[in-house]
């Protein structure tokens, strides 16, 4: 009940509200206005073809590689200092508690998944997510607990308005590193924008909208649950993946590209996203 | 002539019979390996001796020198035969180095091969999915295996959930050459310092 009457917690989180109304959101805003200059530019390029539907093999642009590689190194340093000693302790709540958190986070991503399903032209899925968050959010308590995958509304692949631009065809553009939120492309940047202009239901009720039941620490902390609950869910991968690395950040550049192709393609093979030729030069046999 | 004959059929029966039981399904193949790692991980051994196991599985089932070549990606063409024969020995010894060190952090791996596709003669993709316990979910695994000699199957590249560790590392590989303006010197160097460690 506390997320309904945290009145006073509001006021209480006044002050971190505004320090990251006006530093973390400007940073975000400035990338992103960048972001919508270099899609822009990379549309103007573009033949007018989906360059996913080319099935290319084409490298994704690293314009500012320099500025990434820094902005990497930041993200890095927050990981294991903040983020990752509150994952590990995440990983001390009881496994039903971790779930219920898991599936709040995720049920509440639905309100950017089915307006994007309905853009994306998947009507019935759209239907279908609908169908799923309302039996969460009702049945399953707010989504603690997850009876729709039980009665065959399962399957649930997220969608937001980078994949939604990508499936209309427009570029990644460039390859950026946005500080604390980490991997992004430039469509994906730009195409972010359209959560915080009232393409997100949650944002609105929290952020956007001055409700009593519902304030901006709501939002960000459901944010930074969930990316806590993912690192959770990867600590031992990525710290693997860092240590078998001779070049960490190209890892996770690769690996971040190679999901989002995957994604807007929704596919559950590399083979139906990436040209394979490469492979059919080598010979060893 | 009859003797002959049938000494003639014998022997073409035994060759083609020969030929079929050499020919080695992929999925069978992907059982079998992912079954003797699953034993190695359980045993009660060291972290090394279980490496050591691991490395032994791998050079007589994973292409490495296909993967190594393959890691080069454009640089293969422009790389001289002096650079790709050191190459070819650097990368071995970090393949095996890195591969062991992600398998042995698993305790009891439990994987179940799902099903095969067969691309063409060269390749078939083995799927397959690690069984999930109370610390990760299932994930999906997909095998990309080298049949050019049916009899000696190879592994090529991993597919964990769809994320393919031959393409990520032949990034990773030409970012670092891209770093040093091409130089395919800087790669292996950055290879040796890994192995030394």
């Amino acid at each position: 009940m506390s997320i309904f009457n945290n009145y006073y917690t509001k006021y209480r989180f006044t002050f971190i509200e505004d320090t990251i109304k006006f530093t973390y959101m400007g940073r975000i805003f400035k990338v992103l206005i960048i972001s919508l200059f270099l899609t822009s530019a990379s549309l103007a390029g573009s033949d007018g073809e989906n360059e996913l539907s080319k099935n290319s093999n084409g490298e994704v642009k690293d314009c500012f590689e320099t500025i990434n590689r820094g902005v990497f190194v930041f993200n890095e340093g927050l990981r294991k200092v903040v983020f990752e000693p509150l994952a590990k302790g995440y990983l001390y709540l009881p496994a039903p508690l971790r779930a219920g958190t898991g599936n709040m986070l995720n049920n509440l991503t639905n309100v950017v998944t089915i307006p994007n399903n309905v853009l994306q032209g998947e009507f019935k899925l759209a239907a279908k997510n609908t169908a799923r968050f309302t039996v969460n959010t009702t049945i399953g308590i707010l989504g603690i607990f997850d009876p729709a995958s039980k009665i065959g509304l399962n399957d649930y692949d997220k969608e937001d308005y980078g994949q939604t631009l990508g499936t209309w065809g427009v570029g990644e553009g460039c390859y950026i590193v946005l500080p604390v939120l980490g991997p992004s492309t430039a469509r994906d940047a730009f195409a972010s924008l359209a959560s915080f202009s009232g393409g997100d239901a949650w944002y609105n009720v929290t952020v956007r909208n001055d409700t009593h039941y519902v304030s901006d620490f709501d939002y960000y902390f459901s944010r930074g649950a969930r990316g806590v609950d993912f690192l959770a869910k990867n600590l031992g991968a990525l710290d693997n993946l860092e240590e078998n690395s001779i070049d960490f950040y190209a890892s996770v550049k690769s690996l971040y590209l190679q999901e989002r192709r995957q994604q807007i393609a929704n596919a559950d093979e590399i083979t139906e996203t990436f040209d394979d030729s490469d492979w059919e030069e080598i010979e060893t046999q | 002539m009859k003797i002959f004959k049938k000494f003639l059929f014998l022997f073409l029966f035994l060759i083609s019979s020969t030929t079929y039981t050499l020919a080695k399904n992929p999925s069978v193949f992907i059982s079998e390996i992912t079954e003797s790692a699953s034993t190695i991980l359980k045993k009660d051994i060291s972290m090394d001796e279980k490496a050591n196991e691991l490395i032994r599985i791998a050079e007589q089932n994973v292409d490495i020198d296909g993967i190594g070549l393959y890691s080069l990606g454009k640089h293969r063409k422009s790389i001289d035969t002096n650079q790709l024969e050191q190459y070819k020995s650097i990368f071995r010894e970090y393949f095996l180095k890195s591969f062991s060190s992600r398998l042995s952090q698993y305790s009891d791996p439990k994987i179940n091969v799902i099903s095969q596709n067969v691309i063409n003669d060269k390749y078939t993709i083995v799927s397959s999915v690690l069984v999930k316990t109370d610390e990760r979910p299932e994930i999906k695994i997909d095998w990309r295996v080298y049949t050019k000699d049916p009899s000696n199957p190879l592994i090529r590249d991993l597919i964990i959930e769809g994320l393919s560790l031959a393409r990520t590392q032949k990034e990773e590989f030409n970012s670092v050459i891209q770093s040093a303006n091409g130089d395919v010197n800087a790669l292996l160097e950055n290879l040796q310092n890994f192995n030394s460690k």
